[in-house]
């Protein structure tokens, strides 16, 4: 499977053109997080020494929930990438204009991120889906729907780790549009799952995962290590 | 001065002190972490700063607040889709059927989890009463339970408001532990609702070329639940502009789609105003 259609590979020159984006705003709490942050490592990296694996690290503090968030949208923006390019067997026209909405609607999640970020960026990361066979609906949709499930209980588990008000308010922004894509895979598998109870709870309630939860999922996809051992928790 | 035995005395009078500050663990730790070094000076500004934040941002007034707006929302849509599902004749058996008694049911149990909240922070007094609702909204929907296309049209609006209206407001509780996680595993179900919605009235041909999701500030139902998708539009995130970004060809309806946005509670209250007698 190729690998190039992650961020930094079939991009065009980003680096250049994100120059001239005004972030120094959004980024400003971020920054004061991330000191902070520096400080509790030092106070308590004994506790944190599961997700430390070496690998890409996320960061601390809220800077490390939103590196968190551009690491899963990198994943699902790759993923409809391959599906709008070598769509499966038997598409529909009606299906076909919904996976490219979807994957346009992941990739702007995903350079909204990195252009947010800026230099606290993580690196593009490496994605592995050689376990899908994207000639097949039923691998397709049955991945999709387990990227945007994920997705959803990602977001939704974050929020509380979240300091700034702002950032809290564009994870809902995107959130919401995850559950409408998991609602719309599901029912493409099976017309009426689109929050059956394997989602949602006897209270009405989605799921949420905590970080560790949702890397764990994630990391059969991913090639790159990711080291969330400073994330907030 | 020895700041544990301060929170010591505090936990005298209130036993919860300790709770509290763990819903901000950060703050805490910093606070360890700095309250060695910080000059004694600024110790009690520290130490205020940091309870303010404890009492007010995750206070009961404020929680209590943002509990009684969702539930109030959570009441006009439970008692719509209870009174539409029992209307005879008005959605198809089968497949429809199905889905809005699954909304049905979500939309109750959201009424009573947040009714159940409600009553752990502030007691049962707290419970906002349930409004008497006009579905009409004075005449607007005259047929809402009699024709399946108004009713699936207040429906989408009440789902799209709904997610909006939960974003509105998820900023007051920032940092809000449990209470802001449950608000935002009712916020994703609202919005499986709307996706689901949309495709019903899509798939009814109602709105033929409605999406999942809201692209610009279109309605797909006209001028008269307009309110409820104005702003829906933008295309700038946090000062980011999200068309063409960074070289892809993102349009700027892809762009309105990708990010749904809030609504005040002000914003709110006007466009289920008129569903409340």
């Amino acid at each position: 499977m190729p690998t190039e259609i992650l961020s930094g590979k079939a991009t065009p020159d980003i680096n250049t053109k994100v120059e001239n984006v005004s972030r120094r705003n959004f980024l400003r709490y971020a920054g004061a997080t991330t000191a902070g942050g520096m400080l509790l490592v030092a106070a308590c990296k004994k506790d944190d020494n599961d997700m430390n694996n070496g690998g890409v690290d996320l960061g601390s503090g809220d800077t490390g929930i939103l590196n968190y968030a551009y690491a899963l949208e990198q994943l699902e923006a790759a993923f409809y990438t391959q599906v709008v390019l070598t769509p499966y067997s038997g598409i529909t026209d009606n299906e076909k204009a919904l996976m490219t909405d979807i994957r346009d609607h992941e990739i702007a999640h995903r350079e909204f991120f990195k252009t947010a970020l800026s230099t606290s960026a993580i690196p593009g990361l490496e994605v592995d889906f050689s376990t899908i066979d994207f000639t097949s609906r039923a691998s397709v949709l049955g991945t999709a729907k387990a990227f945007e499930d994920l997705g959803v209980s990602a977001y939704n588990g974050a929020g509380r780790l979240i300091t700034n008000p702002d950032y809290l308010v564009l994870a809902g922004k995107i959130v919401s549009v995850e559950a409408r894509h998991a609602a719309l895979i599901r029912d493409l598998i099976s017309n009426g799952t689109f929050a059956d109870n394997t989602v949602v709870d006897a209270n009405g309630l989605d799921k949420s995962r905590t970080p560790a939860e949702v890397l764990a999922i994630a990391a059969s996809y991913v090639k790159t290590k990711i080291n969330a051992s400073r994330l907030p928790s | 001065m020895n700041l544990l035995n301060i929170i010591g005395e505090i936990e005298k009078t209130d036993p919860e002190v300790y709770q509290r500050l763990d819903t901000r663990r950060d703050a805490m730790k910093q606070f360890k972490k700095i309250g060695s070094r910080i000059a004694l000076a600024s110790l009690p500004l520290a130490l205020g700063s940091m309870f303010n934040k404890a009492y007010s941002q995750s206070g009961n007034a404020l929680v209590l607040d943002v509990l009684n707006y969702a539930l109030t929302l959570e009441y006009l849509e439970a008692e719509f889709y209870t009174k539409g599902s029992a209307a005879a004749g008005l959605v198809p058996a089968g497949a429809a059927t199905g889905a809005i008694a699954t909304i049905r049911d979500h939309e109750n149990a959201h009424v009573a989890f947040l009714k159940t909240a409600i009553t752990a922070v502030g007691g049962a007094a707290a419970v906002v009463a349930k409004p008497t609702f006009d579905f009409t909204a004075g005449g607007a929907f005259g047929d809402v339970f009699t024709n399946y296309a108004t009713f699936l049209a207040v429906a989408q609006t009440f789902e799209d408001t709904g997610v909006r209206a939960y974003k509105g407001r998820a900023a007051e509780i920032v940092m809000g532990g449990d209470y802001l996680t449950a608000a935002l595993n009712i916020h994703s179900v609202e919005a499986r609702h709307a996706s689901h919605i949309r495709q019903m009235r899509k798939n009814a041909g109602h709105a033929p070329t409605l999406k999942p999701w809201i692209t610009g500030k279109e309605t797909g139902i006209g001028a008269a639940v307009q309110a409820s998708y104005n702003g829906e539009e933008v295309t700038t995130q946090a000062g980011v502009n999200i068309v063409n970004i960074n070289g892809f060809a993102i349009s700027a309806a892809a762009a309105s789609e990708a990010f749904d946005e809030p609504l005040s509670k002000a914003q709110v209250l006007a466009i289920v105003g008129p569903f409340i007698k």
